[in-house]
């Protein structure tokens, strides 16, 4: 086990270690938390189902699938990526595997610790951030900053000139996210109460996507097109503009998530039109990335990889189209607190994001340890498993959104919107274990590549072997 | 790093952060610092105490460390009948609430006038403190309604936080500030908003909250992603007790169609009367009752005075 390097001397450890334990590690997590979303699925669409606990009440379980997807699968795969990415992008090896190595441990214990003491109830109560405050900073003293430092550490260490694009937005995110999360908890440090913690509860949950989660999946596009296809990217100054735009305009709208609540009107209106200029960094990646697969497209079909990053490129493109203009008044009012927000909250990070970080984790395990899929077949089943799944959870929490807006602004009983949305309730159950189904595949599918996956040769990439299975 | 370009990067990397937090936390920090806090945010902060969520004195969110809300029939000091007012009783150790603690939060005119007329300064923890929402002849500028201000009646008038509670029935006594703190840790708030939206839910869901209701309450709680109807004004549209313990012991008694969790388990061990609750003789009568085979659904313990769900009713009873 990879354990045993805990305490071995830094040069004394296998190149890649800290970046495969965070590609398991970031696996079982997208496990735990895509069952425990199927779980409270069911919970909606049949009430009764395991009834009658506090361990098992939907109100206990709810923030931990969103935590354990969010700080488990999603960043876990973002540190497997930085670990193996920023190295290679630097022609360097990791500044420090064996902090990498705690990084990852401490990391799976604090999370485990904070997501078993939240099922328990002990809880901020503000979304997102629902974690107590010794907890918020046993995240940023045990995951955040060791992460930021060992990234940080190997840009600067690096034996190239320049700095590639997905490494700017590594080195930046890695920061933001420090700051995000220091800041965001403020209220919980300093008991700040009313409307000030609200806002700030919001400005939290924005800015942990926008400068954390949506930069840092789209860096990892920014470096597997161009790797595996072969084609430079298409356009370095697209990725500037992509750059400073994520900076200046995705951390200003976080006040457009309470755009009913009494807030300054001077700050929703900014927030709102802030909000629309989200579509400069969202179509400068997306067309970025499509025309860097010129001359490639057959790629997209026989490459798992590449279909993973396209399709997640292609889902950014629903999202930032509702995600710039849902969130205007004219709109809002209609959508805002329905499950239409669930579904884009679940396309942005199961859509858009998750395809992105499954390709990082394919494409650098296999590297890593220079062993060749075990199985296409299981990895095309993972695939459209994931799809459709999700594919059936959008749609349908889509339009029991739709539904609950109609039923919110004609103002009908309440009851009336919850029998009128049950067939979606039981079709999002249904894409929802699809998804946790496909995870299991995966989980096999990794472990045996582990075990039984041809041989790499070196200097050869994972893309240029054929599949086997 | 020896490319000059990322030295310029750097800086410009930090000027657009710094100039975009300032406008997105500097000034509305400044601006919602400015508000000043209304009757309902003077009500609400005095219910719930110091915090709803995770505190040190409450680390595993027991409902420990809160006030109670009494209505006060007879004066507690002469025993003299009185006009009925609310208290808010911090029994001795309880954390004082966030305007009494950190008054600036008041906002302008209700802190002088609770720092000066209300005495709010003299409330020690150790000794604990009643206090009372009192209006005053001054006018909220904007508006035609007097402004309120926090009275340390212990201060005042002498009320010992003891003699207010030993004049009180059980019934007038209201653990909403315990209830806030089971609402905050059953999730009640990841289906339930407490937040009426400002373009519409005017009919169905009352009026939505103002600049200054939410001062010193912590967490809001506002809920995002609402699954059943929102609950800021529920207690106006259903204050019975009855009705709220069916619904929380197995909604589908009075709402077939409800997906609401059963919180039967907030009952604790034992009812009103001591005796042990059978909870599983409980479900398979009710499944026999769903199943048709009996007629009539098992009738619901009656809940002990210090169980969980007494806290939840009165929470949500006492949301006006």
């Amino acid at each position: 086990m990879i354990l045993k390097y805990l305490f071995a001397k830094n040069e004394a450890i296998p190149v890649g270690s800290a970046a495969v334990f965070f590609g398991f590690s970031a696996i079982v997590w997208f496990m735990i938390g895509t069952g425990l979303g199927s779980f409270n699925a069911a919970k909606l669409a049949f009430p009764d189902f395991v009834t009658g606990t506090e361990m098992f009440a939907f109100g206990h379980m709810r923030q931990v699938h969103v935590l354990a997807v969010i700080f488990g699968w999603i960043s876990m795969a973002f540190a497997m990526a930085m670990m193996y990415i920023t190295p290679i992008l630097g022609n360097t090896r990791l500044w420090s595997e064996k902090l990498g190595l705690w990084n990852c441990m401490m990391w799976n214990i604090s999370l485990l610790m904070g997501l078993s003491l939240m099922w328990m109830g002990v809880t901020s109560g503000r979304e997102y951030s629902d974690f107590p405050w010794p907890l918020d900073l046993a995240v940023a003293a045990f995951i955040s900053i060791p992460l930021a430092v060992n990234v940080w550490m190997t840009i600067i260490k690096r034996r190239t000139q320049g700095i590639y694009t997905t490494n700017w937005f590594f080195a930046a995110s890695t920061f933001m996210l420090i700051i995000v999360f220091l800041v965001g908890n403020l209220p919980e440090y300093f008991h700040l109460t009313g409307l000030t913690e609200a806002y700030m509860t919001w400005w939290f949950a924005h800015n942990v996507l926008g400068l954390w989660i949506t930069p840092v999946a789209a860096a990892i596009a920014y470096y597997v097109i161009p790797k595996v296809t072969g084609n430079p990217l298409y356009s370095h100054r697209i990725g500037h503009l992509h750059f400073w735009s994520i900076v200046v305009f995705y951390s200003t709208p976080a006040a457009h998530h309470l755009m009913s609540a009494p807030l300054p009107e001077w700050l929703k209106s900014f927030a709102s039109v802030e909000g629309v200029l989200i579509l400069v960094p969202a179509i400068a990646f997306v067309s970025n990335i499509l025309l860097t697969m010129q001359g490639k497209w057959n790629m997209f079909v026989e490459n798992l990889e590449v279909r993973f990053t396209v399709v997640g490129v292609l889902l950014a493109i629903p999202l930032n189209m509702q995600g710039g203009f849902q969130q205007t008044r004219s709109i809002n009012w209609y959508i805002h607190g329905t499950g239409w927000m669930v579904a884009h909250a679940h396309l942005a990070l199961l859509g858009f994001s998750t395809f992105l970080e499954a390709a990082a984790v394919y494409l650098g395990l296999q590297t890593l340890m220079k062993r060749k899929l075990y199985s296409l077949t299981l990895g095309n089943l993972h695939f459209w498993l994931l799809l459709i799944g999700f594919s059936t959870y959008w749609i349908s929490m889509t339009i029991a959104g739709l539904i609950q807006g109609a039923g919110k602004i004609y103002e009908v009983p309440y009851i009336d919107v919850v029998i009128a949305e049950h067939p979606y309730m039981i079709a999002r159950w249904l894409g929802g274990t699809m998804v946790f189904s496909s995870t299991i595949l995966w989980l096999y599918n990794m472990w045996m590549t582990a075990r039984e996956g041809t041989v790499i040769p070196a200097g050869r990439m994972p893309h240029e072997l054929a599949y086997e299975r | 790093m020896n490319f000059r370009e990322y030295k310029i990067g750097s800086r410009m990397f930090g000027a657009a952060f710094a100039l975009s937090m300032s406008i997105t936390l500097l000034f509305p920090s400044y601006d919602l610092a400015a508000s000043v806090v209304s009757e309902v945010g003077l009500d609400k902060q005095l219910t719930s105490g110091w915090d709803s969520g995770w505190q040190i004195k409450d680390p595993w969110l027991d409902g420990l460390n809160k006030p109670l809300k009494v209505l006060v029939r007879k004066d507690p000091k002469t025993g003299e009948p009185m006009e009925p007012v609310y208290a808010y009783v911090y029994t001795a150790g309880t954390s004082l609430p966030n305007g009494v603690k950190h008054h600036h939060n008041l906002g302008l005119g209700v802190e002088e006038l609770s720092l000066n007329q209300g005495r709010i300064k003299e409330a020690k923890i150790e000794d604990g403190a009643v206090f009372l929402i009192k209006a005053s002849d001054k006018l909220l500028d904007f508006e035609d309604k007097p402004l309120h201000y926090i009275e340390n009646a212990t201060a005042t008038k002498g009320w010992a936080p003891d003699a207010v509670l030993k004049q009180a029935a059980d019934s007038d006594i209201l653990h909403a500030g315990a209830g806030k703190t089971m609402f905050v840790r059953e999730g009640c708030w990841w289906c339930h908003t407490l937040l009426p939206e400002q373009t519409q839910d005017w009919q169905v869901f009352g009026a939505p909250p103002m600049l200054g209701d939410f001062n010193g309450e912590s967490p809001t709680a506002f809920g995002s992603d609402r699954k059943g109807p929102d609950l800021l004004h529920v207690g106006s549209r259903n204050a019975s007790r009855e009705w709220m313990m069916l619904h929380f012991f197995n909604p589908r008694l009075v709402q077939p169609h409800s997906i609401m969790p059963r919180f039967d388990y907030l009952w604790g061990e034992v009812d009103a009367d001591g005796k042990k609750i059978d909870f599983k003789k409980w479900r398979s009568e009710y499944d026999e009752y769903r199943e048709g085979k009996i007629t009539t659904p098992p009738d619901v313990p009656m809940y002990a005075k210090d169980s969980e769900i007494r806290n939840l009713i009165d929470f949500v009873v006492n949301l006006k």
